[in-house]
C-alpha cells in the first residue's frame, strides 16, 4: 500500500527540453487609453525555471502577468508560448493550454472549503457533462474518484489536510494564500504564474512558501514565473530576474548580476533627477 | 501459545506470532490522502520484513544503533522492529529538537543509521553529519523536496523496502531473517530513550525486551486489552508511554494502532478513529473540555439550558454510576436521557464514545477537569509513570478513581517511600542502566535493584500514592512539618481565578503565599458584580477581590488539613502581587514554570513583610516592556492573614477508635 509515485505535472509532451524556451514575450507594449503601463518589453522564460519579475510599485509588473495569461490584450508586439505565437486569448484558453496562475489579493470562493476550493481548479479537466455529473453515476463517479485523488496529493503536499473541510475565509491570511497555490496546481501547469505569493505574510509563513515554490519547480517540473517585492526571497528562490521600472525593462540576468546593476539599485533607491 | 521460534520474549517475534493469530485483524491504520488505510498484522508483517532485510543489505548489523527520528508515521513504526529483527536498537528521538541537541544524543549513542521522516529532518542530520563520524546510512520516508539530494548513503524507504523484496525472493533469505529473530533474547537491549533533561545532558536509558513485555503485558491485562482495541498514536516517538502505549502494548496485545494525517489533524482524526484507549497529558484534556464550553457560549438559548442541566445531573449521578454505586431509578433514568441528549454528541464529538479507558499522567490535573470526563461516564483514570520504569509505578484500578492519588503499585511493583518522603519502586520493568553513564546509574538505582523517582509522595490510608512535589524542592518548616511548596501551589492553582502563585516557607515559622489573579476571569468576575477597575494593580489590590482570595486559601487550607502528612503545611499569610509574573521579567521560564530564587530575590520585601506581621507594605518594581525597555511600577500591597483548621487526620483518628 505504498503511496504511488507523485506527478502532478500533466507531463504534457511539448516537445521542449528542460532549458529550452518555454514562453517568449517580444516588444510587447500595453496602453491604457493614454497611459503606457508597459512598452517595449522582451524576454523569455525557460521551461524548468523560476523567473522572477521585479520592480518598485507600478513599474507594470502585474501588467505583464495578465498580458501572459491573456487576461489584457497588448496593442503592439507578440506572445509566443511552446512555440506558437498566441492570437488574442482569453483567460480560459490560456489555462486550458497549461497556464495558471495566482492573485495578489487572494481570490478564492472564501464560503467554499478548501477541499472544494482546490477542486474547482480541476474543473477544466472534467469531462463528464452536467448531467451524469449531477447524478454522480458510473463515469462520473470514477472521475470524481481519480480528481479527487489528485486533489488529496496536493493537499497532502502543501500540508493543508487540517484545514480541508474549512471554509477558506475563516482561514489565516498565510494558509489562503496557500491554499490558492493548492488550486493553481490542480490545474496541472506547465506555467506558473504567481503574483506576489508572498505578500503580507510574516518571516515563518515566507519560509514556508518558498520551500513551497522551490519543491513545486523540482519536484514537478513546473516552470515558475514570479512577482516578488522581498527581494531576499527573490535573490535565493530565482534562476533568473527581469526587472522592470515605469513600464520599461531596465535589467535581465541571473540574481546577483541584477543586483550590482547600477539601474536597478538607481530604481530601488532613487536617484537625484 | 508458543511458535517455532521458541518463547515471545521479542517483539519481532510478537510480530510473527500475531500475523499467524491475527493475520487479517487490523494492526496499524493511517490517515494519507483524506482516507484511512489500514495494514493487517499480515501486511505488515510483510512491510517490516522487507524493510529489515533490506536494512541488514545496507550494511545494518546486531548491535547497531539506529536513531529514528520523526512524527507518528507507520513506516517509523515498523522501523522499530524492523531495526530489532536484525537485532540492532533503535534510539527514537525528539522530531522538533534542534540540531545541537541531536547532535549529542547521536553522538553519544554512536548511532550507525538513521531513519528520518522528511526532508525537515533530513536536512538536520546533513548539517550535523560531520560532527558524527559513525553515522554512515540515512534513510527517508517521505521524498517531498528530496528529489534532487545526490548523496550516495541517502535512500528512500520504499528502495530500501523493494530492495529487501528482491532479496527475500532469493532461497533461504527468509530463513535467514528468521534465524536473526531467533537469536534475540529477553535479555537483550531492546531500546535506548533519552530523557529530556531539564537539568543536565539527556541521559539515555536502556530497557531490554523483558523489561517492556513484562510492563506492557501487566499492564495489556490491568484494563483488559486485547486485540480488539484501538488507540491512536500521536505522542512523541521518543517519549516512553508512546513507545510502551503504540509499540510494546500493542504487538503484546495485538491491538491496532492509528497514526493521525498530520500533527495539526489529531483532534479531528480522533473523533473518525473513536480509540477505546486513550492517553494523554491533563492540558490536552483541559483544552478540549475549553474548547467545549466556548463553542457552548455561542450556541442557543435552549441548548445551553440543556446542556448545563444534564451536566449538573452528570455531576451528581455520572461518577457514582461508574464507580458502581448505589443510585437511585430516578436518577438513573435522568442520567440516561441525558447520555442520549448530551453526553453521547459530546462524547462522539470528543472521539471518546468508544473509550474503554483513558489516562492522564505526568502533572496534576484539576479535579474539577478530571470530574467532567467522568460524570460523562468516561473511565479516565490516572497513573504514575517513569521512563525508568518502562512507564508503569502506580494507576489506578477501576472503581478506585480520586482526582489527587495517582493509584495502587501496577502488578509486580513494589513501592518503598525513604525517610525524607521520597518514593522508591522496584519492577521488572526496571531499566537497565543509563547508557555509558555508570555514576548516573549508581546514583538512581540501588544494587537491590530500588530506583529513586526523585518524587516526595506518601502511600495514604487506602494504599493510594500521592505525589505531592519533586523530592529536592519539598522543605520543612522550623516546627518540623513538611513543606511541599508545588504542591500548596498546584492546589491554588486549580481555582481558575489563580493564575500563579508562590509559596514560601522553608526554614519559616508557617506557610505564606503570593498570588497573581489570572485577568480574565477576575475581570469578567469584576463586570458582573459592577467592579469598577482602572488597571491590573488596581483589581489585583481590591478588597473584593482579597475576599475572594482568602475564600480560595480557606478552601485550600481545609484540603491541606484533611491530609495526615501535609495538614502542617496551611497557608497562615497571603498577598496578592500587583503586577503579573512575566517570563519577559524573568519571574516564569519560558514554559511558565516559576523561577523560585529570582522571585525570593525581587519581591523580598514582600516576603518580609509577610513575615514581620505588618498588613501593607510598599514596593516598588522594575519591569521590562516588551520592546526591551525598562520601566517601574510602585504599589502597596495589603497582606491578609488567614484561619488555620484543625488537622483532620481521619486515618489517625480512626485508629486510635479502634484502640
Amino acid at each position: 500500500m505504498n503511496a504511488p509515485a507523485m506527478n502532478l505535472h500533466s507531463g504534457r509532451d511539448d516537445g521542449i527540453a528542460v532549458g529550452e524556451e518555454l514562453l517568449s514575450v517580444s516588444n510587447v507594449t500595453l496602453r491604457f487609453g493614454g497611459v503606457t503601463a508597459i512598452s517595449d518589453i522582451s524576454f523569455d522564460i525557460l521551461k524548468g525555471e523560476i523567473r522572477a519579475i521585479i520592480g518598485p510599485n507600478g513599474a507594470g509588473k502585474t501588467s505583464m502577468l495578465n498580458v501572459i495569461n491573456g487576461f489584457y490584450h497588448p496593442q503592439e508586439g507578440t506572445i509566443k508560448f511552446r512555440g506558437e505565437e498566441r492570437s488574442r486569448m482569453r483567460p480560459y484558453e490560456a489555462a486550458a493550454s497549461g497556464i495558471a496562475r495566482t492573485f495578489q489579493n487572494v481570490a478564492l470562493f472564501t464560503g467554499m472549503s478548501t477541499l472544494d476550493n482546490i477542486m474547482s481548479g480541476r474543473s477544466l479537466k472534467m469531462n463528464k457533462n452536467f448531467l451524469t455529473q449531477m447524478f454522480y453515476y458510473g463515469p462520473a463517479r470514477d472521475e470524481e474518484i481519480a480528481h479527487r485523488r489528485r486533489v488529496e496529493e496536493i493537499i497532502d503536499f502543501l500540508e493543508i489536510a487540517h484545514i480541508r473541510r474549512q471554509p477558506v475565509g475563516k482561514l489565516p491570511y498565510g494558509l489562503q494564500k496557500r491554499v490558492e497555490l493548492g488550486r493553481a496546481l490542480a490545474l496541472e501547469p506547465d506555467l506558473l504564474l504567481l503574483d506576489e505569493p508572498m505578500a503580507g505574510m510574516n518571516l515563518e509563513e515566507k519560509e514556508d512558501m518558498s520551500r513551497f515554490i522551490v519543491d513545486v519547480n523540482q519536484q514537478f517540473g513546473t516552470t515558475i514565473a514570479l512577482i516578488e517585492h522581498d527581494m531576499g526571497v527573490v535573490m535565493d528562490l530565482a534562476d533568473r530576474v527581469v526587472v522592470l521600472d515605469y513600464g520599461k525593462k531596465i535589467a535581465d540576468g541571473e540574481p546577483n548580476e541584477v543586483q550590482a546593476d547600477q539601474n536597478v539599485i538607481d530604481a530601488y533607491l532613487g536617484v537625484p533627477h | 501459545m508458543a511458535t517455532d521460534t521458541g518463547a515471545l520474549d521479542t517483539f519481532p517475534k510478537f510480530l510473527l506470532d500475531n500475523a499467524k493469530k491475527f493475520g487479517e485483524r487490523p494492526a496499524m491504520r493511517h490517515k494519507d490522502f483524506g482516507i484511512w488505510q489500514t495494514w493487517t498484522w499480515a501486511e505488515m508483517l510483510e512491510e517490516i520484513r522487507n524493510f529489515s532485510v533490506g536494512l541488514k543489505a545496507l550494511g545494518l548489523k546486531r548491535g547497531d544503533k539506529v536513531a529514528v527520528v520523526g512524527s507518528n508515521r507507520p513506516r517509523l513504526y515498523w522501523s522499530f522492529c524492523a531495526i530489532q529483527a536484525i537485532g540492532g536498537v533503535p534510539i527514537p528521538v525528539y522530531a522538533d529538537s534542534v540540531a545541537e541537541e541531536m547532535t549529542y544524543v547521536l553522538q553519544h549513542a554512536e548511532v550507525r543509521f538513521a531513519i528520518v521522516q522528511d526532508q525537515e529532518q533530513v536536512d538536520k542530520l546533513l548539517s550535523i553529519k560531520d560532527e558524527l563520524p559513525a553515522l554512515e546510512t540515512l534513510v527517508y520516508d517521505w521524498q517531498r523536496g528530496l528529489g534532487d539530494y545526490e548523496e550516495p548513503f541517502l535512500h528512500h524507504f520504499g528502495e530500501v523496502q523493494a530492495e529487501g523484496k528482491k532479496l527475500l525472493a532469493q532461497s533461504g533469505a527468509e530463513a535467514e531473517w528468521l534465524a536473526g529473530i531467533n537469536e534475540g533474547k529477553g535479555a537483550d537491549l531492546s531500546v535506548m530513550l533519552y530523557t529530556s533533561g531539564t537539568t543536565g545532558k539527556p541521559k539515555g536509558v536502556m530497557l531490554s525486551y523483558d523489561n517492556l513485555v513484562v510492563s506492557s503485558q501487566n499492564a495489556n491485562k490491568f484494563d483488559n486489552f486485547d486485540e480488539t482495541d484501538e488507540i491512536i498514536a500521536y505522542l512523541p516517538l521518543a517519549w516512553v508511554g508512546d513507545h510502551i502505549f503504540s509499540y510494546g502494548q500493542s504487538m503484546t496485545a495485538g491491538y491496532c494502532v492509528c497514526c493521525p494525517e498530520s500533527p495539526d489533524t489529531v483532534t479531528e482524526n480522533r473523533r473518525e478513529i473513536a480509540p477505546t484507549y486513550f492517553f494523554a497529558p491533563p492540558r490536552v484534556f483541559e483544552g478540549l473540555l475549553t474548547e467545549i464550553m466556548v463553542r457552548m457560549e455561542d450556541a442557543g438559548n435552549f441548548k445551553k439550558k440543556m446542556f448545563n442541566y444534564f451536566l449538573d445531573v452528570a455531576k451528581q449521578t455520572g461518577e457514582r454510576i461508574l464507580n458502581g454505586e448505589a443510585v437511585s431509578l430516578m436518577e438513573r433514568l435522568k442520567y440516561k436521557l441525558g447520555e442520549f441528549l448530551v453526553y453521547g454528541p459530546l462524547k462522539n464529538r470528543l472521539g471518546m464514545t468508544r473509550m474503554k479507558v483513558g489516562y492522564t499522567a505526568g502533572e496534576a490535573i484539576g479535579p474539577e477537569i478530571f470530574k467532567f470526563y467522568r460524570s460523562l461516564g468516561l473511565n479516565l483514570k490516572q497513573l504514575y509513570g517513569q521512563t525508568e520504569a518502562s512507564v508503569y509505578i502506580t494507576a489506578q484500578p477501576d472503581g478506585q478513581i480520586s482526582a489527587d492519588t495517582v493509584g495502587t503499585p501496577s502488578p509486580d511493583v513494589e513501592i518503598e517511600i525513604a525517610d525524607n518522603g521520597e518514593v522508591l519502586y522496584r519492577s521488572p520493568g526496571v531499566f537497565m542502566g543509563y547508557y555509558k553513564n555508570e555514576d548516573a546509574t549508581k546514583e538512581t538505582k540501588t544494587a537491590e535493584g530500588w530506583v529513586h523517582t526523585g518524587d516526595a509522595g506518601f502511600l495514604d490510608s487506602k494504599g493510594h500514592l500521592r505525589i505531592i512535589d519533586r523530592a529536592k524542592d519539598v522543605g520543612k518548616l522550623n516546627n518540623g512539618s513538611m513543606f511541599p511548596p508545588k504542591y500548596i501551589e498546584n492546589k491554588l492553582k486549580f481555582f481558575p481565578n489563580i493564575k500563579e502563585a508562590v509559596a514560601i516557607g522553608d526554614g519559616r515559622d508557617y506557610v505564606a503565599v503570593m498570588l497573581n489573579i489570572d485577568l480574565q476571569p477576575v475581570a469578567n468576575w469584576a463586570e458582573r458584580n459592577n467592579i469598577a477597575y482602572a488597571s491590573y494593580q488596581e483589581l489585583a489590590n481590591h478588597p473584593m477581590v482579597y475576599d475572594m482570595m482568602a475564600e480560595h486559601v480557606d478552601q485550600v487550607n481545609l484540603d491541606l488539613a484533611s491530609e495526615e502528612r501535609v495538614a502542617g503545611a496551611q497557608i497562615s499569610r497571603f498577598l496578592v502581587l500587583h503586577k503579573e509574573l512575566d517570563a519577559d521579567d524573568g519571574e516564569l521560564t519560558r514554559t511558565m514554570k516559576v523561577r523560585r530564587s529570582l522571585i525570593n530575590e525581587r519581591y523580598d520585601a514582600l516576603i518580609d513583610a509577610l513575615y514581620d506581621g505588618s498588613n501593607e507594605k510598599h514596593v516598588e518594581t522594575e519591569v521590562v516592556f516588551e520592546d526591551g525597555r525598562k520601566g517601574s511600577i510602585s504599589a502597596t500591597v495589603q497582606i491578609r492573614d488567614v484561619e488555620l483548621h484543625e488537622p483532620l487526620h481521619q486515618s489517625g483518628a480512626m485508629k486510635e477508635a479502634a484502640q
